[in-house]
């Protein structure tokens, strides 16, 4: 079940410098795994070791943070997106 | 036929007689269709009935040597043109004061043509009311020059003249002036709010003009608050300007605070600045006006708990660890991008300073140059927050350690 991940600006790099990348899954967890695979250094930038995104780092599907969901356990559908979303901190 | 013909033609050339008042007839023939109260009997409407609307139809300069509290003025000539911006339900109780009581009859018969049922003239006027000992308050005036000069502001029923005094008597704290901080302090000094605090701690370097556009190259070198002051003067005079050249840390950031500052907008430019604003903020219960950038990339939201919504914390609980940031692997940042945010940002400040419209709280946008994309995402508030839930692990400022030196 493909699902489109939107890849912010300062991880791009690590993508290939694609905006957004589609892996497979049918949960939160599958696709942040399923992203790790494709582009580990991502994998190593915003998951911890136990593969829940760091504190630093948020994920919304369907534009909702998925803490105030099922967190990784949120099921995805086909077709649907997964934003992440990393604290950025410039103004300068 | 023919006389339906003539009356037409007559009433169309005007010379169908018109019966003929003098100025006492026509005052009389309003009073007797416009309901009159005493000044006693109009206090005790207004305190029974906080419904009431209270029109003060006197001439601004009058206006200008003493008024009653809450009363909207419209000077008479303006009345039937600007009513329905004030009330359209014509059955809300109206009353209507001008100096004497003879300009508000006439007034009161004006918007009985108009449909409103309820009017009623104050007998004796704004003199009376003085007379009787009741309290009147001297109203801040705009001088002529500000009306012109905030005038597209005061236009706007949004805004008006009471909007653009309260922006004028508005505090605003601006964290950084830089990227962000530029256009937050072009447009909020443009906008006439009226008390702008600048805290940077930097001095101008060239490679801050391709988007810090307080900044000239002549001031390479000068501190940025310094050259934010001489910026925001030379384009509004009527702004003060107050100035701390200081980093933000836990030691100062509450003595800033407690200077009668009413928002923050924050500007700055790394993490631990953030945090000890988020959280300062939460503790003083005031509103942050959150902006950030990083390359082609902005975020923007209100943080105000008080307003009900969540706080930085809530987002993101903890800074991410030295280096760890995706934001300090490079910077960069395209100059345009910084103009875009902080201009949101001074939206938001304007929007909360006059209480209109629906602020960014619980939301955050987020703008993709590239993309040329604005997407919201929905913020809640966090139980566990450990700053602004009910049991706060956080009590106290923390001082986090620098992240990265590339962010400076």
């Amino acid at each position: 079940m493909a699902i489109t991940v939107r890849i912010p600006t300062s991880l791009r790099k690590f993508a290939a410098g694609n905006d957004r990348v589609e892996v497979e899954g049918s949960t939160v967890k599958d696709v942040l795994d399923a992203l790790s695979k494709a582009h580990p250094e991502i994998g190593a930038r915003i998951l911890d070791e136990a593969g829940v995104p760091k504190r630093f780092v948020n994920i919304y599907y369907k534009d909702e943070d998925i803490r105030f969901l099922k967190n990784v356990e949120t099921e995805v559908e086909t077709g649907s997106e997964l934003s992440i979303v990393p604290a950025i901190a410039g103004g300068f | 036929m023919n006389a339906q013909i003539l009356t037409s033609l007559d009433s169309f050339s005007g010379l169908r007689s018109v019966t003929e008042l003098t100025k006492d007839q026509l005052i009389q023939s309003a009073r007797t269709a416009v309901k009159e109260c005493s000044v006693e009997e109009a206090r005790a409407q207004l305190e029974a009935h906080p419904n009431t609307l209270l029109l003060d139809v006197r001439e601004p300069e009058e206006v200008a040597t003493g008024s009653i509290a809450l009363a909207k003025a419209v000077p008479r000539g303006f009345l039937e043109l600007r009513i329905e911006d004030i009330e359209r339900n014509r059955d809300r109780p109206i009353i209507i004061y001008c100096a004497g009581g003879t300009r508000s009859v006439l007034a009161g018969r004006s918007l009985q043509e108009m449909g409103y049922r309820n009017v009623t003239s104050m007998k004796g006027g704004f003199g009376a009311w003085k007379n009787a000992g009741f309290p009147w308050k001297v109203e801040q005036q705009l001088s002529s020059e500000q009306k012109i000069r905030y005038s597209r502001h005061i236009m706007l029923p949004e805004i008006g003249e009471e909007g653009q005094k309260r922006l004028l008597n508005a505090k605003v704290l601006l964290v950084g002036a830089g990227g962000l901080g530029s256009p937050s302090a072009f447009y909020l000094a443009a906008a006439g709010v009226g008390t702008l605090g600048v805290v940077d701690p930097d001095v101008v370097d060239y490679s801050n003009l391709q988007r810090q556009i307080l900044h000239r190259n002549e001031d390479a070198g000068v501190p940025k608050v310094d050259s934010a002051e001489r910026a925001i003067r030379d384009l509004n005079p009527d702004v003060k300007v107050v100035k701390y050249r200081e980093f933000l840390t836990s030691e100062n950031i509450m003595r800033i605070l407690d200077e009668g500052w009413e928002l923050v907008v924050d500007g700055c430019d790394n993490f631990q600045t953030r945090y000890l604003i988020n959280d300062a903020c939460v503790f003083r219960g005031l509103p942050n006006v959150h902006g950030s950038i990083f390359q082609f990339e902005g975020q923007v939201s209100v943080f105000a708990p008080k307003l009900g919504g969540p706080c930085y914390r809530c987002l993101y609980p903890e800074p991410p660890p030295p280096g760890m940031a995706p934001s300090c692997a490079e910077a960069g940042v395209v100059g345009a991008l910084p103009g875009i945010v902080g201009t949101m940002q001074v939206l938001e400040t304007v929007k909360l300073l006059l209480g209109k419209g629906t602020p960014l709280v619980g939301r955050l946008a987020q703008f993709d140059a590239l993309a040329m994309k604005w997407r919201e995402m929905k913020l809640r508030r966090d139980p566990e927050c450990p700053v602004c839930s009910e049991h706060p692990t956080i009590t106290t400022l923390i001082d986090y350690e620098a992240f990265c030196s590339a962010s400076r």
